[in-house]
């Protein structure tokens, strides 16, 4: 995928853009806002990941504006030292897709990204979702694994919803927090871990095989372990 | 610091461009009270004036006219002789003896009058005049009035008004003197609006020296009369009030950091610093810069918790305030944490019986009772209860919901209570378990945001601490 980073920060640059390259994708840089809305407005990119403060007179929101004024519906993270929550309202008013406050770790960064990208795809509006052997139905709300029924909570279903749409990509448990139960704050406590420990005893532990893998430093993927 | 704020003060004085009386309101204010008090003794005097010394004026002027026209009449009818006779006729009459006629011929012979000669400063014809006249050898002031008659006769008529003249000095003298008088008294009364001015800021003046000079501590004395100074006092010393519990606050804070975030600072130079010098394998290294990461996590941990309670407390998110039920808010983060709970043995129980409303910062509400459940979640023994209460208040504090958040843990001492809410503040039952020390901070900052309490109560065992907040009423938004 074509990734467009917008940063002025050499360090920090170099560190994504790196990172971005050995995940696979095709990474173009700008350090600055001119520069970047020139790239962003005259070449097709898959993500951006904008810095909010830039050099050059403009700066990472007004970049975000002028583009999508341009009806230019890239999906765009921001990263940001402001992290203030009215920043981050700010941010996604502009037209932002995510927010992500520095210092951040490169897992959360790359997972985030990988999730815009496909959402940015735009599948539709499904009514099926399915990872090896394991199929939800989002009509009739059932899960199967190999044919036979799992029966889910509500709250479970909804997080084997998130992890089955990011199938095969790392999903963070910041990002579960605020796509499953829409927290924006981190708690002490390991809640994410226990309930994605039990969402496993439903849905792997009586088929032998694993399906949601915990990637660590990071988090957790849902795959079939043939791919 | 003191010199150096009268310094700043002295060269602020000097950059001033008006002149020194104009920079002092109280000078202003009097001159203004002496500007409005003359202003209005001068349309007195004024209207004195025209009703007295005018209105005499304006007598003469019309009898003057009276007499002529009937003269002129006189003269129309009955030619020169009719004239001559009637004047004679009035003199005659004119038992105040103070009309004045005088008929003279083209080369200015008197015909008939009371007058001696025609007057030299007579020339105008048809014009007003008034001139010392002498009058059977008695000097005088007459006020007169020249007609041009068909025939080259002038004719004089006038009124004597030396008693008139009198009058008017005497007049004039008393307005002088009454307007010497109000000038004095204009000009006390200005002194006076001054020191009464000066004396209700002086204070509020000497206070805003000290504390620019850096005496936190000065406050604006109360008259206790309740007035509009006092207002203004009582205004200035909350607002000190306030200055000096942030800045307490900032102090505690910074001596906190300095502390607090130096120990895992420390610990993660130090990690780096072994492993670059005895690391003996890529293994090792890897593992040592890993450990190192997370302490550095840690130290943004608090950063971002620090920013967080700082944020709320500025205010600012008061604009996101919006009116929400708090019923399922519990339920939703009751049934995040039961799994938790039940992970550890430990049984969570909700109690919250809808409705609850509230108006306030949803995000920052589910944010303080996840830091209460973590806190509850901490220090819980095996075995026990967690118990999550929310209910309305309508006994003693109408109109405000409580949240109450009981563990069965070791509680905190009575002793510590009070300063378990402050920034960094670990108990020492907190010792030996991780935490920042700023998550009940926190929920003292979002209570405070929303004009609520934080109590934290002993549970017998355990903590119970309940967060008060006002309820949503009509006037709270």
């Amino acid at each position: 995928m074509r990734i467009l980073v917008v940063e002025d920060d050499k360090d920090v640059a170099g560190f994504v853009t790196k990172g971005l390259r050995e995940a696979g994708h095709t990474v173009e840089h700008a350090g600055n806002g001119r520069d970047g809305l020139f790239l962003a407005a005259s070449e097709a990119f898959d993500a951006i990941v904008l810095d909010r403060m830039l050099p050059g007179g403009v700066d990472g929101l007004r970049l975000l504006e002028t583009l999508r004024a341009q009806d230019n519906k890239v999906p765009v993270l921001f990263l940001s030292a402001l992290g203030q929550v009215d920043d981050r309202v700010k941010g996604l008013k502009a037209g932002g897709d995510d927010y992500l406050t520095k210092p951040f770790a490169f897992s959360e960064l790359l997972a985030r990204v990988e999730a815009l990208i496909r959402r940015g795809k735009g599948e539709g509006p499904t009514t099926r979702l399915a990872v090896g052997d394991l199929e939800m139905d989002l009509l009739s709300r059932t899960v199967r694994r190999a044919g036979q029924k799992i029966d889910l909570q509500p709250r479970e279903f909804r997080l084997l919803e998130y992890m089955l749409r990011h199938g095969g990509q790392v999903v963070t448990r910041t990002m579960l927090l605020e796509g499953v139960w829409d927290y924006h704050f981190d708690p002490q406590t390991n809640v994410i871990d226990v309930h994605v420990s039990r969402l496993r005893q439903k849905i792997d532990k009586p088929f032998g095989t694993s399906l949601i893998h915990t990637v660590r430093n990071a988090g957790y993927m849902l795959r079939a372990e043939a791919e | 610091m003191r010199a150096a704020g009268r310094r700043w003060l002295r060269a602020r004085h000097a950059r001033a461009p008006r002149p020194y009386l104009l920079r002092s309101a109280g000078v202003r204010f009097a001159f203004l009270y002496a500007m409005v008090f003359g202003a209005s003794a001068l349309a007195l005097a004024l209207f004195l004036w025209w009703a007295t010394a005018g209105l005499l004026d304006r007598q003469v002027q019309a009898a003057i006219n009276a007499d002529a026209q009937g003269l002129a009449e006189r003269y129309h009818e009955g030619g020169l002789p009719a004239l001559v006779a009637t004047i004679q006729n009035r003199l005659a009459q004119n038992v105040d003896d103070n009309a004045i006629y005088l008929l003279v011929d083209a080369a200015l012979h008197p015909i008939v009058g009371n007058l001696t000669e025609w007057p030299a400063q007579v020339t105008q014809p048809n014009s007003w005049f008034e001139l010392p006249v002498t009058r059977a050898g008695i000097e005088s002031l007459a006020r007169m009035h020249r007609y041009d008659l068909l025939g080259g006769f002038h004719l004089l008529i006038g009124r004597d008004v030396k008693a008139r003249a009198k009058l008017r000095a005497l007049l004039t003298d008393g307005l002088l003197w009454a307007l010497g008088v109000m000038v004095g008294l204009g000009f006390a009364g200005a002194l006076l609006i001054r020191g009464v001015f000066r004396a209700a800021l002086a204070d509020v003046s000497a206070t805003a020296m000290a504390i620019s000079g850096g005496d936190l501590s000065h406050r604006v004395r109360r008259s206790g009369r309740g007035d509009e100074f006092d207002r203004l006092a009582e205004t200035i010393n909350d607002m000190l009030d306030r200055i000096a519990r942030l800045m307490d606050g900032v102090r505690q804070v910074s001596n906190a950091i300095a502390h607090d975030l130096r120990t895992p600072i420390t610990r993660a130079r130090a990690r780096l610093e072994d492993a670059a010098a005895h690391a003996e394998c890529a293994e090792d290294l890897r593992a040592a810069i890993e450990r190192a990461t997370v302490d550095l996590d840690g130290v943004v941990g608090v950063f971002q918790a620090l920013l967080r309670i700082a944020e709320i407390e500025a205010g600012a998110r008061r604009s996101a305030f919006a009116p929400l039920d708090l019923a399922p808010l519990l339920a939703d983060l009751a049934e995040l944490y039961v799994a938790v709970a039940e992970e550890q043995g430990v049984r969570l129980v909700l109690d919250a019986p809808a409705p609850l409303p509230l108006l306030g910062d949803r995000e920052l509400i589910q944010q303080a009772v996840a830091n209460l459940l973590d806190n509850a979640l901490k220090f819980s023994p095996p075995g026990g209860e967690i118990r999550l209460q929310g209910r309305r208040l309508n006994g003693s504090v109408p109109g405000s919901v409580e949240v109450v958040v009981a563990d069965a843990g070791p509680g905190i001492p009575a002793e510590d209570r009070e300063h378990a809410m402050e920034r960094f503040f670990r108990g020492e039952t907190a010792r030996d378990t991780p935490g920042s020390g700023l998550g009940l901070a926190l929920v003292q900052a979002v209570s405070q945001l929303h004009g609520g309490v934080l109590r934290l109560e002993d549970n017998a065992p355990g903590l119970r601490a309940v967060l008060m907040l006002p309820a949503k009423t009509e006037n709270a938004a």
